[in-house]
């Protein structure tokens, strides 16, 4: 689908903090979910006749479900602090987008059913009552929201947005207003398996035809194993790396390293799927449904260790709710985390000179690395304070020689969304994603123009999809994105003598 | 014993029980709403003691707002380090013999000059809201009036340098409300302006974003370890779901 007519956002040298206009972004909302895949995640097909009542029901039970929420709802002092912080603000300058004014549409309305003062001076506090032009606002402003936590960082109280958006997509659910691009795809999940509905047999087929390409490039027989019961490790990874371009180059790289290292590796054509979408929708149910696939897997497979793959969103649900969500896993090597990254593996495995590099592969690329959100905000690698943002930039620097980063207030925990996270990586959406894709692009720019970066290594599924857009939109090279894992596999040296 | 007297020591009962029972029960909810996922921010502590050192400079330095936004810190910060000096200074009228760190020179002194500083990070904060469009935009009448409220109780009580009132007897009847032993409250205009707006600041406060005291302890991104391989960390509504 083409990106359709809208004003294109101007690279400046810095991010400037744009003046408001007011409802500049009210027009735009994704697809809304049909009955079909409502029904398949327990939620009415189409607004339900009470669905006022409905709603502030589902609100006062989440209150009580969700400390954050709660807590958030009470506690923000309006200071504005977090007003500049919103990529989605940056691009759009709607001030809906400012994390407070996203956050106030939920707390308006909370106010106004469960705090005295909304309750007899709605006026004085901003308290609002819940029509159908509040719930469409919802609908628009709460999918224009990654929930990549960027303003929680810097918020004095740690009021996170995320939070607030998926608590408000729970509501919209529970009453039957789903967004389509999130349901549609848990459904093929809880069907299938996978994101993209691949069935077993076609991902046998694709992995088939990897090894093949594989072996004609580099005269190594790697394996792409699926379903291969007793095998050390199960490898969940985003379904994306299966085909996608740049992804499947860092599917190449893993099997490269597990191959290198000899460890024994497998895909689950039941667990085919890294992404959980569960978390977007703010669903703990279907997060946990989601979940236990790849516990069953694991099970299933008689594996000793779970590995993740490179995607964001994955990799705090993985890291940081897994084990809360689908454990205990005490059927696992215990000489391990559960789960790992796969830049724990390859880090590790480099810090013991299992793998070792030929630099020079990669010397026709000077590499700048962009933080995925949720990997900076939302997880954790090594058992290392600040490891997720270490492990990557030690992995890069070990695979090649040029490594510059972005400007500070840009990357690490400070770092920009790709504009497309937390679901809303569908066309229907092309005109946020780009604005969105702003302030990173801004930042990208600079180290393009001063040191010379030709390409962007990410760890993210999203950001990788989002990216091949965003680059050719704003006039970089579309192949400017790459996996980090194809670094890796481009210049692992492996020892050629098995075939 | 005087109406006014009557009036105010009835309303400082009042306030107190709303400020502290509602306070204490705010606590009580939040506490028990559990918080079902690991959410911690970065750089987020591994241990229950690198998160009491995070809180500490939050509440102490406001480190995450530092980093936001340097106005609103130095204002804020101001205002509120100015109300902990101006806090310690008022001990004198409730504690009897007064504590002796509260008597000395330089508590009582810097909580005289604490009220300039409050009224400078307040005029600061009220100046970013008036002319920063974004925050302009997310003000709602209350967020200038608590701002107007808060001026309010410093103005009159710094006035009272120049409207003095009989502070023994101002003592006096706070012991007694204390000892419930009640004495005559000295009538002075500017005294009943601050007293009176004292009260209505300890009436609102939990029914206000001033719960913005407590909820920061509660904060799951700045309170929670980064633990979340280590042990489950499942809420009892959850656990529900694995049967």
């Amino acid at each position: 689908m083409a990106v359709k007519e809208f004003e294109k956002p101007e690279l400046k040298e810095f991010t400037e903090v744009p003046k408001l206009e007011n409802e500049a972004t009210s027009h735009l909302a994704p697809f809304k979910s049909k009955e079909e895949f409502q029904s398949t995640l327990g939620y009415p097909g189409e607004l339900v006749d009470n669905w006022e009542d409905a709603a502030l029901d589902k609100m006062g039970d989440l209150l009580k479900k969700y400390r954050s929420l709660r807590v958030y709802l009470d506690s923000c002092i309006q200071c504005g602090a977090c007003t500049d912080k919103c990529h989605y603000y940056l691009g759009t300058k709607d001030p809906s987008n400012m994390p407070v004014g996203r956050q106030n549409l939920l707390r308006s309305v909370y106010r106004r059913y469960f705090t005295l003062p909304g309750k007899y001076f709605p006026k004085l506090v901003g308290a609002i009552d819940l029509t159908k032009e509040v719930l469409d606002e919802w609908y628009s402003y709460y999918h224009q929201c990654s929930q990549c936590r960027r303003c929680a960082v810097f918020c004095p109280m740690g009021i996170d947005t995320a939070e607030i958006s998926m608590a408000a997509r729970e509501i919209m659910d529970s009453i039957g207003v789903g967004q389509k691009y999130c349901n549609e795809i848990i459904g093929k999940v809880h069907k299938i398996g996978n994101n993209l509905g691949l069935p077993e047999p076609a991902l046998a087929d694709t992995l088939e035809g990897l090894e093949e390409d594989v072996v004609d490039e580099t005269e190594i027989d790697v394996k792409y194993p699926l379903d291969q019961k007793d095998s050390d490790v199960l490898l969940v990874t985003p379904s994306a790396d299966f085909f996608a371009e740049p992804h499947v180059d860092g599917l190449i790289g893993y099997g490269k390293v597990f191959h290198q290292a000899g460890i024994s590796w497998t895909l689950s054509s039941h667990a085919s799927e890294a992404a959980n979408f569960g978390m977007f929708i703010g669903s703990y149910a279907n997060m946990r449904k989601l979940a236990l696939r790849i516990r069953e897997a694991a099970l299933d497979l008689n594996v000793k260790r779970i590995v993740f793959g490179e995607c964001g969103h994955a990799w705090r649900v993985a890291y940081s709710f897994l084990n809360t969500l689908a454990g205990p896993f005490d059927f696992l090597d215990p000489k391990y985390p559960v789960p790992q990254h796969i830049c724990e593996v390859t880090y590790d495995l480099i810090q013991k000179k299992v793998l070792e590099f030929d630099k020079s592969a990669n010397d026709d690329m000077v590499i700048t690395y962009h933080d995925s959100c949720n990997v900076a905000r939302a997880s954790n690698m090594g058992d290392i304070i600040g490891g997720q943002f270490s492990i990557p930039r030690d992995i890069i620097k070990a695979t090649s020689n040029h490594f510059y980063d972005m400007e500070e207030s840009t990357i690490k925990e400070k770092t920009f969304c790709c504009g497309g996270g937390g679901g809303l990586l569908t066309d229907d959406l092309m005109e946020l994603r780009m604005k969105g894709a702003l302030p990173r692009m801004e930042a990208l720019k600079r180290v393009v123009d001063d040191y010379g970066v030709t390409h962007m290594a990410a760890i993210c599924a999203i950001c990788k999809s989002q990216f091949s857009k965003a680059l050719g939109y704003y006039g970089f090279e579309m192949d400017r994105i790459i996996s980090l894992h194809q670094l890796v596999g481009n210049a692992l040296i492996m020892n050629k003598k098995e075939l | 014993m005087s109406l006014v007297t009557i009036i105010y020591g009835s309303l400082f009962y009042f306030a107190t029980l709303i400020l502290f029972i509602g306070l204490a029960y705010r606590v009580y909810e939040y506490a028990s709403i559990p918080a079902p996922l690991k959410i911690p921010t970065p750089p987020a502590p591994k241990t229950k003691k690198g998160v009491a050192v995070r809180l500490f400079r939050e509440v102490v330095l406001f480190e995450s707002l530092f980093h936001s936004a340097k106005w609103t810190w130095l204002f804020g910060w101001l205002f509120h380090f100015a109300l902990l000096l101006a806090f310690f200074r008022h001990l004198r009228y409730v504690t009897d013999p007064v504590w002796f760190w509260v008597s000395w020179e330089i508590v009582q002194a810097a909580g005289h000059y604490a009220a300039y500083m409050m009224l400078i990070g307040l005029f600061g904060l009220f100046a970013r809201r008036v002319f920063v469009d974004r925050v302009r935009h997310i003000s709602a009448p209350s967020d200038y009036l608590i701002l107007v409220l808060i001026i309010g109780i410093a103005l009159s009580g710094l006035l009272m340098k120049w409207f003095p009132t009989d502070i023994f007897a101002l003592k006096q009847f706070f012991l007694g409300l204390i000892y419930f032993n009640w004495s005559e409250l000295p009538s002075d205009f500017m005294l009943l302006i601050h007293l009176g707006l004292v009260l209505l600041l300890m009436i609102i406060f939990p029914y206000s974003k001033l719960l913005h005291a407590p909820g920061l302890f509660f904060s799951p991104t700045r309170n929670q370890t980064d633990t979340a391989r280590d042990s489950r960390h499942i809420a009892d509504w959850a656990r529900k779901l694995e049967s």
